[in-house]
């Protein structure tokens, strides 16, 4: 009795033909808390990317003129403890901690993609995979992280210098220890898919597997690694500000939030300001891709999807 | 159910093997020398002694052979020991795992850090289920009410700002401005009477509060969804049908099904305990296992660490284990036999 008064509105309203990127556009639109999070974040990332340009100061002159002053016209958010000015250095840390975010979240859903798949497609490897799946998911991973950045930051720094160094040790230690829900889900969803008939029709017409991974399989298992791409990149925030926090992260000369954050405690009695604008900008900056998270599952979810 | 148990048990010693031989691996492979910070003044070998005295002079896999033996067979007896206050073997004469910063036995340091790492976190774990739960319920059971949007907000803010930040507002706040709590743990610090106990009440409410909020932050969203799933069944509007009261709808039926999950989780996250006790102890000094962990990284204190890890990895597999087997006694739908 519900279905005919619907099917008639169906035949009466003009659809435009819309994609699938659109519907969840659609439904993501809706998601106010999203909407909201996408716009802070946007403004962040043009803030760090355009600001560096427009706001000139060097982050490491020392004025030991103007130590530990509080905001004020000259220096916007204040002065660190060697005269260093605040908002320069916010920015040029911000731009690390993004970049930070962004591309540890890349290596640990690459990983977590190709792992999936490939357990999800091959039966023989799947049970290897999962294991080693599983190990990874026992391993206590922030001390792990302390140790192997402990012990290899000077290696690494004498290879590619100190910044590329630190850089790519803790992108590349953060990926390979976060990989491990996105290769679970993905290999949930590839299980159902590689047994759908269109993909049976793609084997039967001679396609190679290659193929059939990249033109049928990977496209359909592309909302939860959406999904975990959000997410990954707020959990790669934190972490890299937690290892700053404890000292084991980037080093002074070379600041992200965390170490800003790390660096201003000491001097909280004297310019608590500079534990608060880092610890501000993390904080809603994780937020705000959280939110993004959120709606994104909720738009990329067809059963919610038009609702 | 027994079987099931024992059968996880056994599949949990390779996976403890491997985890610990990469453990092993990564900090003895690293490039390091626990002599490389002592004085230059030593000669070559001196110090070529105190490598062999510190256990290095043997090859990798006889150490890794022997650091297993201390650590799963030697440290457990001792610990046995220890309890029945009786002498298993020839106790005096049994290796053990010895930290190379203190020389002290590696366990003991660990239990000695261990009560105020349970005191604070555990404290804070308990506290946060006790406050999540009931508000992930009424959240799911008011569904897009203003209680249900403003707990959701809060969770996910709780959720997204990081405890050590939060750590440090409250000590701007309430110690630095208000001069309310002090801003570090005093461990030394002892209870005899009402007026010390009160001291003691005032140092742990800052960690407690820190933490709280950010175990109630994730774990009410997940209740407020367990709820949500199970509000929708049809055994609701049968217990509703045969007119039961709301209240005994709610909390007897749909909470005891909503629970499952959250009580497998809660299981699941004992583990993180330790984990958070890093960066939570960092903040306040708390002087438990984290900074335990934390000093002897920082002074590479191999064995030390060494152990820590491995003994947070026992810990995650241990409690995956317990969350399973939970799982399959309060839900009788999942047989595992």
């Amino acid at each position: 009795m519900a279905a005919a008064p619907a099917t008639l509105n169906i035949a009466q309203t003009e659809y435009k033909h819309r994609s699938l990127w659109m519907d969840v556009w659609l439904q993501f639109r809706k998601h106010k808390g999203a909407l909201i999070g996408m716009t802070i974040l946007a403004l962040f990332v043009l803030g760090v990317l355009v600001g560096p340009l427009v706001y000139t100061v060097n982050p490491q002159f020392l004025d030991p003129v103007s130590q530990n002053q509080g905001p004020s016209a000259v220096h916007p958010l204040g002065t660190d403890n060697l005269g260093r000015d605040m908002l320069a250095q916010m920015l040029a840390g911000g731009r690390i901690s993004l970049a930070v975010g962004v591309t540890a979240m890349l290596i640990s859903i690459s990983l977590g993609a190709i792992i999936g798949i490939l357990a999800g497609y091959f039966p023989r490897l799947d049970n290897p995979l999962m294991r080693l799946t599983d190990m990874f998911l026992a391993l206590p991973i922030l001390p792990l992280l302390l140790v192997i950045i402990l012990l290899f930051r000077d290696t690494l720094r004498a290879l590619f210098g100190p910044e590329t160094g630190i850089f790519l040790l803790i992108v590349f230690v953060i990926g390979i220890t976060s990989w491990m829900q996105t290769a679970r889900v993905v290999r949930g969803e590839v299980l159902t898919v590689k047994n759908q008939e269109f993909v049976t029709a793609a084997i039967s017409i001679g396609t190679r597997k290659s193929k059939i991974i990249s033109r049928h399989i990977f496209p359909n298992v592309l909302s939860p690694v959406m999904v975990a791409a959000a997410l990954g990149v707020a959990a790669a925030i934190i972490t890299e500000s937690a290892l700053s926090f404890l000292g084991l992260g980037f080093p002074s000369d070379f600041p992200t939030w965390g170490r800003l954050l790390f660096d201003g405690k000491d001097y909280i009695q004297l310019t608590p300001t500079r534990v608060i604008w880092p610890g501000v900008a993390i904080s809603l900056t994780v937020l705000s891709v959280n939110f993004i998270g959120d709606g994104l599952r909720d738009a990329l979810d067809p059963r919610l999807r038009g609702r | 159910m027994v079987r099931y148990i024992v059968r996880r048990l056994l599949v949990a010693i390779p996976t403890l093997l491997v985890i610990s031989f990469v453990i092993f691996a990564i900090l003895d492979l690293a490039p390091n020398d626990p002599t490389g910070n002592l004085p230059l003044t030593i000669p070559p070998e001196v110090r070529e002694q105190i490598r062999q005295s510190l256990g290095l002079g043997q090859p990798f896999p006889i150490r890794y052979l022997k650091w297993i033996q201390q650590f799963l067979v030697n440290e457990p007896l001792n610990i046995l020991e220890y309890v029945f206050n009786t002498e298993i073997g020839n106790s005096a004469e049994r290796l053990r795992v010895r930290s190379w910063a203190t020389r002290g036995p590696v366990i003991d340091l660990i239990l000695e850090r261990l009560p105020q790492t349970l005191w604070v976190l555990g404290l804070a774990y308990i506290l946060g289920a006790a406050i999540a739960i009931p508000v992930g319920v009424i959240s799911a059971y008011k569904q897009y009410s203003l209680f249900d949007q403003v707990g959701t907000f809060v969770s996910l803010v709780g959720y997204s700002v990081p405890t050590f930040f939060t750590g440090l507002l409250f000590i701007i706040i309430f110690s630095v401005h208000l001069n309310w709590f002090p801003s570090f743990y005093d461990t030394t610090h002892k209870v005899t009477d009402l007026a010390s106990l009160w001291v003691q009440i005032k140092q742990m409410i800052m960690p407690v509060t820190v933490l709280t909020f950010f175990n109630a932050a994730q774990l009410s969203r997940f209740t407020r969804s367990a709820m949500l799933d199970n509000l929708n069944q049809d055994y609701v509007r049968t217990a509703r049908s045969k007119g039961l009261v709301e209240r005994v709808v709610v909390l007897v039926h749909v909470l005891r099904n909503s629970l499952i999950p959250v009580v497998t989780l809660l299981a699941l996250g004992i583990p993180g305990i330790f984990g958070g006790a890093i960066i939570t102890e960092q903040i306040f000094r708390v002087n438990g296992i984290g900074q335990l962990l934390i000093i002897a990284i920082q002074g590479a204190d191999i064995p030390l660490v060494q152990s820590i890890t491995f003994i947070f990895a026992v810990l995650i597999v241990m409690f995956n284990i317990v969350a399973d087997v939970l799982y399959g006694v309060l839900d009788p739908r999942i047989r595992y036999d």
